[in-house]
């Protein structure tokens, strides 16, 4: 399956495949990791929930598009869920291309479309000891916005 | 016509609601109506223009109607990545 969800630790060197296409002169890999501070306030873990069944579903609709419009040879991209600590990558992403535009093109597509159409929420815990269900509270786009 | 839906939370409606999932007979005819209706009960915060909703683990629009059965999600604003 080229979109994945886990519950586990994303190992990237037992990932990476490599471009096994010959055609695939440019390969490029993007990590999402959690990040220490969010806003001005200090993380300490965090959270990812998902609604699996529909993130499965988006995740690969995501992919596909990807595919159609690229000129890529190959994609990737898992997702992890349940307890993350600072570092942990969130999300990785591989793309795999006759040329290098397309690969970073396509990768940024994903990533950008990962983030704003997955059903997957994200709970920080701060130093402070206060927990946020990150843009469910502030003002912003609904759910699930679709980006240009 | 009364029916009988099953609905499931995440995140913050989960916490607003103190449970992830249960089965809610309702009156309501589309999925807004619906939201509405739980809304009121439960005290969500998040008004419907903030979120999505999924019949049967498919996006839907709002006045889709509901049937008997049916399997709903209301999605708050995500933050996946």
């Amino acid at each position: 399956m080229d979109f994945q969800l886990t519950d586990l630790p994303i190992d990237p060197s037992r990932l990476m495949a490599g471009p096994g296409d010959p055609q695939a002169g440019a390969f490029v890999t993007f990590e999402g990791r959690v990040r220490s501070e969010n806003e001005g306030r200090s993380v300490k873990t965090l959270d990812y929930e998902a609604y699996a069944k529909l993130a499965q579903k988006e995740g690969a609709r995501i992919m596909s598009e990807a595919r159609e419009r690229f000129p890529i040879t190959g994609a990737r991209c898992v997702h992890r869920t349940g307890s993350l600590a600072l570092g942990d990558i969130a999300v990785w992403i591989e793309v795999s291309a006759a040329h290098r535009a397309a690969a970073f093109e396509a990768c940024r597509f994903l990533i950008d479309e990962m983030k704003a159409r997955l059903p997957i929420w994200k709970r920080e815990h701060y130093a402070d000891g206060v927990t946020e269900w990150i843009n469910c509270a502030t003002r912003g786009p609904g759910a699930g916005q679709k980006m240009k | 016509m009364k029916k009988t839906v099953c609905v499931r939370y995440f995140a913050i409606l989960r916490d607003q609601r103190g449970l992830g999932e249960e089965r809610v007979p309702t009156g309501a005819s589309t999925a807004s109506e619906l939201y509405a209706e739980l809304r009121l009960r439960h005290g969500f915060t998040l008004p419907e223009e903030r979120l999505r909703v999924a019949i049967n683990d498919e996006f839907e629009s709002w006045d889709s109607e509901i049937e008997d059965g049916d399997a709903l999600v209301f999605i708050p604003p995500v933050a996946g990545g």
